[in-house]
């Protein structure tokens, strides 16, 4: 008698709590506003970023074209990767002195791991991150890319 | 000519098969050869290194700022933990003192990793037991976290955030905002976790007495974390040898003494609610200050060996440094504690069917990459 009435309890124990987990699915099928999933590709034009969001390193030039990387190196010293090649030439100034100036600043995206510590480093705030992050490529060339603009200079006052 | 095929006696063969390298519900490419006796297993032989970087290695030729963004990549879903590990060696091995900020962010921030990582893993728990639905209210709150992580961070899975002397940037003027509204939400929402699946009579049918283990085996295999808790085995580094700012937070230690995976189960759920309450208590009280005290360029660490714990999500990480002086360690070794729990997988599933394997396997909630390294 005691067995019968075990197997009826525990099969009606066994049906509530299959009817909780329902519920709490069920109540979402009636409430489809609570559902937070986003339609990536496309709502792409209303996606907004975080302002940190790391998406991949450019270097920020002003309307006069003109950047503010010294060409220092001290970046390429800091990466763990070796992602960054700074690529560098000598000038030499109106009053005769010989400097370095930036001529390619090569990043490589593919090899690059977003730790952050090239940004953190570097002495003139010349790199950023943007927050691009569609990066899909056909051929891995085409992460290799050159941050500096064509004819950009160093911006007056930044040395 | 039928009746001269012999049908071999299943119960008395063992046949060993493979179980991975490329399985669900191994979580990772980890390859179990089990023998079998029928459906019944009689040994789970692990095999490691498909994803082995050589880590260990990698760190001898790296300055211990670099080393940081390495550790990241050992257990993905304790992140912060693991840099803290280093981060606190290093600043040990210098006899830095951090400010009292840099404490209570880092206290927050791996607080708020371990939530996440034990959502991801309730999901997948649920998911290797044959429920689709928890893997879909997991991942939906574990979102909340990765967007505080991403607007202070600036990466929502592997983050780098510390450095040592402190963090890499200062908290984002949202972060206590969005946090006191998680906590908000996950207070509401975590009920819902145990109606979906802790009392679903399925998951209490497959968990309840499966994979045994008892406190003296889970010492004697160094299963720590969750794992270790679920038998009985007070092994919280935050509790035993606090680091952060766990010493002046109130926090029960979440220990269960059956030793199956029902227990672990439930460890790992109430540590979900522990990690709220450490995180209320601080996010109000953010010191102020700097967020990192000044440090060479180069760090030298001195000629020695220097070791520091802490509690990542799955168990007690540690990092062992031996430095000669320079700037890269000589040695670096990480004790990693998905390695330990995996090794006792064996005892843990011996006699039960491979269907607990996979139960077994998902309380253990091992990471591949921080096995392998
Ligand atoms: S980006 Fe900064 S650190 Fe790198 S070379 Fe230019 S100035 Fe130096
Ligand atoms: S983020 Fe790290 S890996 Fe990437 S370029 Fe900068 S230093 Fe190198």
């Amino acid at each position: 008698m005691r067995e019968i009435f075990n197997y009826f309890k525990s099969i009606f124990f066994a049906l509530k709590s299959l009817w909780t987990g329902m519920k709490v699915t069920g109540a979402y099928f009636f409430k489809p506003w609570k559902i937070v999933t986003q339609q990536y590709p496309e709502n792409r034009k209303k996606l907004k970023m975080y302002e940190r969001t790391k998406g991949e390193l450019v270097m920020p030039h002003n309307d006069k074209n003109e950047h503010q990387c010294t060409a220092c190196g001290i970046c390429q010293i800091n990466c763990p990767n070796g992602t960054i090649e700074v690529k560098s030439v000598t000038v030499e100034t109106a009053d005769g002195k010989k400097k370095k100036a930036l001529n390619k600043y090569i990043y490589n995206l593919g090899m690059c791991t977003f730790c952050g510590l090239c940004v953190k480093t570097c002495p003139s705030d010349a790199i950023v991150f943007s927050n691009k992050f569609e990066h899909a490529v056909f051929n891995k060339e085409k992460l290799v890319k050159t941050l500096n603009k064509e004819g950009s200079t160093l911006k007056k006052g930044a040395e | 000519m039928a009746e001269e095929i012999i049908i071999p006696e299943a119960d008395n063969q063992e046949i060993s098969i493979n179980m991975g390298p490329q399985h669900p519900s191994t979580h990772g490419v980890l390859r179990l050869v089990l023998s079998l006796k029928g459906e019944m297993v009689q040994k789970v032989e692990p095999h490691c290194g498909y994803i082995h970087r050589g880590i260990e290695k990698m760190t001898e030729s790296m300055t211990y700022q670099q080393i940081i963004h390495l550790t990241d990549r050992l257990d993905y879903l304790s992140a912060h933990m693991n840099n803290a590990a280093v981060c606190l060696a290093v600043e040990k091995a210098l006899d830095i003192e951090v400010p009292e900020r840099v404490k209570v962010i880092r206290t927050i921030m791996d607080e708020l990793a371990r939530i996440a990582s034990h959502q991801l893993w309730w999901c997948s728990f649920g998911m290797d037991l044959g429920g689709l639905t928890c893997f879909f209210y997991g991942l939906r709150d574990r979102e909340k976290i990765l967007d505080i992580f991403e607007e202070t961070t600036g990466s929502r899975l592997i983050q780098s955030f510390y450095c040592p002397g402190g963090l890499m940037a200062d908290l984002n003027p949202n972060f206590q905002k969005k946090v006191k509204d998680f906590i908000v939400y996950f207070r509401k929402i975590l009920p819902e976790y145990d109606e979906l699946l802790s009392g679903n009579i399925i998951m209490m049918e497959r968990a309840k007495g499966i994979g045994k283990m008892s406190k003296e085996d889970a010492i004697s295999y160094g299963m720590t974390g969750p794992s270790g808790r679920g038998s009985g085995f007070s092994c919280d580094v935050r509790k035993h040898h606090p680091y952060h700012a766990y010493d002046k937070v109130k926090f029960n230690e979440v220990l269960r003494t059956e030793g199956d995976t029902y227990s672990r189960y439930m460890v790992r759920i109430d540590e979900m609610r522990e990690s709220m309450n450490i995180i209320e208590q601080l996010i109000d009280n953010i010191p102020a200050g700097d967020f990192a005290v000044k440090m060479k360029p180069i760090i030298k660490l001195p000629e020695g060996e220097y070791y520091q714990r802490v509690e990542a999500a799955r168990g007690e990480f540690g990092v062992y440094i031996i430095s000669k002086g320079e700037k890269n360690p000589y040695r670096m070794k990480f004790r990693s504690p998905n390695f330990c729990n995996l090794s006792a997988l064996d005892t843990l599933t011996r006699g039960h069917k491979i269907a607990d394997l996979v139960a077994i396997g998902g309380s253990l909630d091992y990471v591949i990459p921080d096995i392998d390294r």
